[in-house]
């Protein structure tokens, strides 16, 4: 059993300078036979496991990862957290996991830095009004805390933001979701990681997996850089990497791998203390606790595998940005970084069984999956566990593809793609 | 940044003067069999894509030049471009003989079928 977090373990390792921390996790070797394996120690990864283990008393699992945990898209996000999607599905899953993120710090024993700070998502067009105004509606019916506010309001939430009516692209209201925010990336996934360790799943890192092994249509087991593991359940969440895992199981994804940048500037006081997204000129920002602007945009326009995105497309988002808030034009930016997304048709994810029995994918959470990780997790887990889909899961299956029923979030995902 | 070149009509510029369209090569299958087209092939045409790491075939359009269409061999983790042909052509041969999975396995057939005709 691990110790427990608190003021009161932190004034005691502090007597003996923090030199006797044990380690949040372990680094156990692989085992021939795990009941179940997860691909991928991302925030999703790394959630179902924990769901797996807690929920469902399945702890001889195993979540294997190429590089180290949280060092794909979970550690590359801007950590942006809402719920105010447009369809019904899409609102039932990204809503729970706003929710879980609520307690999280509390259920995981580790700070996740979850702040509901308010995500603002601005309406720069008539035509962008008037799409925000009915997920506005929409969101009511399905009982979010959700509203739409004045150019004055945004205004007085927001001082920085540039008022000028005549400018080409002015704020003439705003989404406003109160209850989002942001948390700290890489302690979701660290919680979460401590958590599934506590309770026994096998972390194991710089372990690729370069297989999946079929016997008929059954799953058998997974080929990786460290020998081959026997397992009858994997769950592959790999993000951008889906589509090239999955074919070697034979099945072909409706996925396409982009990348997708973000930035941040050099630390300043503090300025803006919400989420603001600028959908129409594709720029989101908001301010860490370090004091830094944290900046995203859209994704490159071509497929990509590289981690590195393209110059056009981050100053495109920073030129936005500047007109938007004009204060910032003068500011230096600390560092940049690509991640690559898995874009799906209808910018809907994909949380589902296959063809092949006992392979489930979680994947398709393209630009926005940061908010997800917990509500994703949680019907993740529970659809490996009982090889049916979870209610919420059940209209993010692949299915919904060939039957034309689409969960279309184009037009009210954060920044169009 | 990409460097582009239209094989069209010979314009060279940075990905901002051209436009990305994705895929190259997707047959609809209505146009071929209008009668007999299954909810999965409508699937497979609509939705699932070649998603290679390594050697991929896209469309590209030269915006800001002549306007038409073309095809472009890429890679998509060095990003560096194989090779530029036209938007009813096959890729060059010996790009072609470097597709792997997916992409090897349609190019195999379309030259059996051409060899066939």
């Amino acid at each position: 059993m691990k110790s427990r977090y608190s003021i009161f373990s932190l004034a005691r390792n502090a007597m003996n300078y923090h030199k006797d921390w044990e380690r949040a996790w372990r680094s156990p070797q692989p085992k021939a036979e795990y009941d179940a394996v997860i691909v991928g120690a991302g925030g999703h990864g790394l959630a179902t496991a924990y769901y797996l283990a807690k929920n469902h008393k399945m702890t001889n699992i195993a979540i294997l990862e190429k590089g180290w945990l949280g060092g794909g898209n979970t550690g590359r996000n801007t950590t942006i957290i809402r719920s105010n999607y447009l369809q019904d599905s899409s609102i039932a899953i990204y809503e729970l996991a706003r929710s879980l993120y609520e307690g999280l710090s509390q259920e995981l024993n580790y700070n996740v830095m979850f702040s509901p700070r308010g995500v603002l998502m601005l309406c720069q067009t008539e035509h962008e009004l008037r799409a925000f105004k009915r997920t506005a509606h929409a969101n009511r019916l399905a009982g979010l805390d959700c509203r739409m506010v004045s150019p004055a309001e945004v205004k007085e939430i927001v001082p920085i933001i540039n008022d000028d009516s005549n400018c080409r692209y002015p704020v003439l209201g705003a989404y406003y979701q109160p209850r989002g925010g942001t948390a700290r990336h890489d302690a979701v996934a660290w919680g979460y990681a401590r958590g599934a360790d506590a309770l026994g799943v096998d972390i194991i890192q710089n372990c690729e997996v370069t297989g999946i092994t079929r016997e008929g249509g059954k799953v058998v087991g997974l080929e990786t850089s460290r020998g081959s593991i026997k397992t009858k359940k994997v769950g592959v969440v790999t993000a951008g990497n889906v589509s090239t895992l999955m074919q070697t199981a034979g099945v072909r994804m409706p996925i396409e791998s982009l990348c997708l940048q973000a930035l941040v500037s050099e630390p300043i006081k503090p300025v803006i203390d919400c989420v603001v997204m600028a959908n129409t000129v594709h720029g989101y920002i908001s301010q860490s606790d370090k004091g830094e602007l944290v900046i995203g945009g859209g994704t490159d326009p071509y497929n990509n595998y590289s981690q590195r995105g393209s110059f056009p497309s981050l100053e495109h988002t920073v030129t936005a940005l500047v007109e938007t808030f004009p204060i910032i034009s003068r500011l230096r930016m600390l560092r940049m970084w690509g991640g690559i997304v898995d874009m799906t048709g209808d910018r809907s994810p994909i949380i589902s069984k296959t063809d092949v029995e006992g392979l489930y994918v979680n994947c398709g959470w393209g630009t926005g999956g940061f908010k997800a990780i917990p509500g994703s997790g949680y019907v993740f887990a529970d659809t490996i566990a009982h090889d049916r889909p979870h209610a919420i899961a059940e209209p993010f299956g692949l299915n919904r593809f060939a039957e034309g029923r689409l969960i279309d979030e184009s037009v009210a995902a954060a920044v169009a793609h | 940044m990409l460097v582009v070149h239209c094989p069209v009509c010979g314009a060279e510029g940075d990905e901002t003067d051209f436009h990305g369209g994705g895929q190259a090569h997707v047959r609809r299958p209505a146009t071929h069999d209008p009668a007999n087209v299954s909810d999965e092939a409508q699937r497979d045409y609509l939705f699932i894509r070649h998603n290679p790491k390594g050697l991929h075939f896209e469309r590209w359009r030269c915006d800001r030049g002549c306007g038409k269409w073309f095809h472009a061999a890429r890679d998509t983790v060095t990003m560096e471009f194989k090779a530029f042909y036209g938007i009813s052509e096959l890729p060059p041969r010996e790009v072609m003989e470097q597709a792997t999975g997916e992409w090897a396995t349609y190019f195999k057939d379309r030259l059996k079928a051409e060899a066939k005709s």
